[in-house]
């Protein structure tokens, strides 16, 4: 059962998100910002409404499970987890990337308390959420699994074997989110190889797709509880996201992949500012930013 | 060709039907035991298991990848998946899987790799797998075990459910003879039962040491026996372990008999020539090496034993091979290590 949180509330944690995406880039020098950013508000969205997990007992058996398929996001991630309460974000913000450390630029859960998956290699995260949806089931747990993609990372064949076999056993403990910032590295997806109509190969492939503003903390919340409340099968959101988003200078540019902020503290404090002044319409600059290539 | 055996007259139990009965055994009182293929139920033996558990047997179809991630993700939920498909696709179509998903993670997946080596002989290259040995050996936390029989495998199958994290197990396509004639048979000459991890002695012998894998273990043992007739008195070991290697019995035999050859079905680079060569350099110890296995060449079209004995894989070409590295001199003063 879902938490009892407001949307305004989880806007807040949203910032709070943001903010600590953008200061722990900092202390680590650098990072894979756009794709964190992107992901932040279904990532909140997730983890303080919907996910029924015990931060004080990450094994718990009976968890919903969270798989983050596109690892190289772990800089939303490990700070999410914390947030959640399963970490110190002080020493996640002071740690990431340095040598030693139990949290790289990709998750492992032999390292990070919380993490249900270890990633980094794209097109992993579906086959082993399907495994886990259907060791669930055959276990008679139910809870529910949740995997989030990339949209580059849907050019993976492995997705759609995964994707074949979680509608041909019918699993409905299973929802794939599909961040689609429309970037990856090289430029737009749809310029390097063109995914849509997206929404109606997952349809043709068996799940019930939604397709949303995932960047608007009130479109996530009401498709979070569509899939969650859904039975007949798998579920896919589609969560329309822009990459970088948060940040002036770069959101909707291919750029924002992977960034550096500047040497000083100063250089990162107008980002908190910007981030600040657009709690409430984040999803709106998402929807009116273009997506750039070069 | 001079081969020891045809696999039209041997078999009274294939390896592969030995992994699904016992696989179907030890299901019965272990409930996280499940199974995985990739549209080879049939072919692989999964399907005993399926059969008699069909709610724990999962066919994922054509698609290797899905295979081991599903697998790593039913492990992840407290299950003890045993994931099965050819060698060639186990470790090359879904390799990465296998070393990201199952072995990084130290999941508990059982990969049970059937068809290896040329035991698919006609099927020609895109079949065969010479190269899991090297590959499996390469990933942390994997355990890699190539049973010489049937009943071999069936023992391997029933211990490895107790060994932690990912485990590789190779088997031919399942028409090889036996060497034990019973799982109680599968001891070594004083009576140990086979252990993983543990070197088998099949036989005794002082002049020379043959150490194998798999399917040309039986070989080794005709070979030894045909020796002994020419003079040669060779001991056999089953390394049917190849990671953790048995370093002991490495050391052992190369300070008891200076000369080793090593008989396996798989590239004689990365396997268990090259495991067994990698200890006796780092112990110092003078010994002669020779490496019986597949040339550093893709296996060509034909019925397995012709390929076994092309490859001197046959106990005719062990043989061979032995009394070449009799001739070998060993120098004198290299003998000081002995001590």
């Amino acid at each position: 059962m879902a938490n009892n949180i407001s949307i305004d509330e989880l806007k807040a944690k949203a910032v709070e998100l943001r903010k600590n995406i953008v200061e722990t880039t900092f202390n680590a020098s650098s990072g894979h910002v756009g794709g964190s950013m992107s992901a932040a508000d279904m990532l909140v969205a997730l983890y303080f409404k919907y996910l029924n997990v015990k931060p004080e007992d990450p094994e718990w058996k009976e968890r919903d499970r969270f798989i983050m398929s596109k690892g190289h996001c772990a800089l939303a991630y490990v700070p999410v987890l914390a947030m959640r309460g399963y970490l110190d974000i002080e020493e996640v913000k002071a740690n990431f990337n340095k040598t030693g450390s139990a949290y790289g630029m990709h998750p492992s859960c032999l390292l990070v308390r919380g993490c249900d998956a270890s990633t980094g290699s794209l097109g992993h995260g579906m086959p082993m959420g399907v495994g886990m949806a259907q060791g669930l089931r055959l276990q008679k747990i139910d809870a529910k699994v949740v995997v989030m993609t990339g949209d580059g990372e849907c050019q993976e064949g492995s997705n759609w074997e995964a994707a074949m076999a979680a509608a041909h056993w019918k699993l409905n403990n299973l929802i794939w989110i599909i961040d689609r910032n429309r970037l990856e590295i090289d430029g737009p997806t749809e310029e390097v190889m063109g995914l849509e109509p997206l929404d109606k190969k997952v349809e043709a492939f068996g799940f019930h797709c939604i397709k949303i503003n995932g960047n608007d903390m009130a479109e996530c919340d009401k498709a979070l509880a569509e899939a969650w409340a859904y039975k007949d099968g798998p579920v896919c959101i589609i969560s329309v996201t822009t990459k970088g988003i948060g940040l002036e200078d770069y959101q909707g540019k291919y750029t924002s992949h992977y960034i550096s902020f500047g040497a000083s503290h100063k250089d990162i404090e107008h980002h908190f500012d910007y981030i600040d002044a657009h709690k409430d319409d984040i999803g709106k600059i998402s929807a009116e930013t273009p997506v750039q290539g070069k | 060709m001079g081969t020891a055996w045809n696999a039209h007259d041997a078999n009274k139990m294939s390896s592969g039907k030995a992994f699904g009965q016992a696989l179907a055994e030890i299901a019965k009182d272990d409930p996280r035991i499940v199974a995985v293929t990739a549209d080879l139920a049939k072919s692989t033996n999964t399907g005993i298991f399926g059969e008699q558990f069909p709610d724990r047997m999962f066919n994922v179809g054509i698609a290797e990848q899905n295979l081991f991630g599903v697998a790593a993700g039913l492990a992840k939920t407290g299950l003890i998946p045993f994931a099965s498909t050819f060698a060639i696709f186990a470790c090359l179509r879904g390799g990465e899987q296998i070393r990201t998903d199952c072995a990084y993670q130290k999941l508990p997946v059982k990969v049970i790799a059937t068809h290896g080596g040329l035991s698919f002989g006609a099927a020609g290259t895109t079949h065969h797998c010479i190269e899991d040995f090297a590959i499996m050996r390469a990933i942390p936390n994997m355990t890699v075990c190539i049973p010489g029989d049937a009943y071999e495998c069936a023992c391997i199958i029933k211990q490895c459910v107790n060994v932690p994290g990912p485990f590789y197990l190779r088997v031919g396509r399942g028409m090889e003879p036996l060497i034990h004639e019973s799982e109680e048979d599968c001891k070594d000459i004083d009576g140990n039962p086979i252990k993983i991890g543990k070197a088998m002695k099949l036989k005794d012998g002082n002049d020379v040491t043959i150490m194998a894998v798999g399917i040309p273990t039986r070989d080794a043992l005709i070979a030894a026996e045909m020796l002994e007739e020419q003079g040669v008195s060779a001991q056999v070991i089953n390394m049917h372990t190849l990671k953790p290697v048995d370093e002991e019995a490495i050391i052992e035999a190369a300070v008891k008999t200076r000369r080793i050859v090593t008989v396996e079905e798989h590239n004689i680079i990365g396997g268990l020539g090259d495991a067994v060569a990698s200890v006796l350099a780092q112990s110092g110890k003078k010994c002669i090496l020779s490496k019986i296995g597949i040339p550093d060449e893709y296996g060509p079209i034909g019925k397995p034993e012709d390929l076994y004995a092309m490859y001197k894989l046959s106990s005719q070409g062990i043989a061979e091979t032995v009394q070449e590295i009799m001739g070998a001199e060993i120098e004198e003063e290299d003998w000081s290590d002995e001590d």
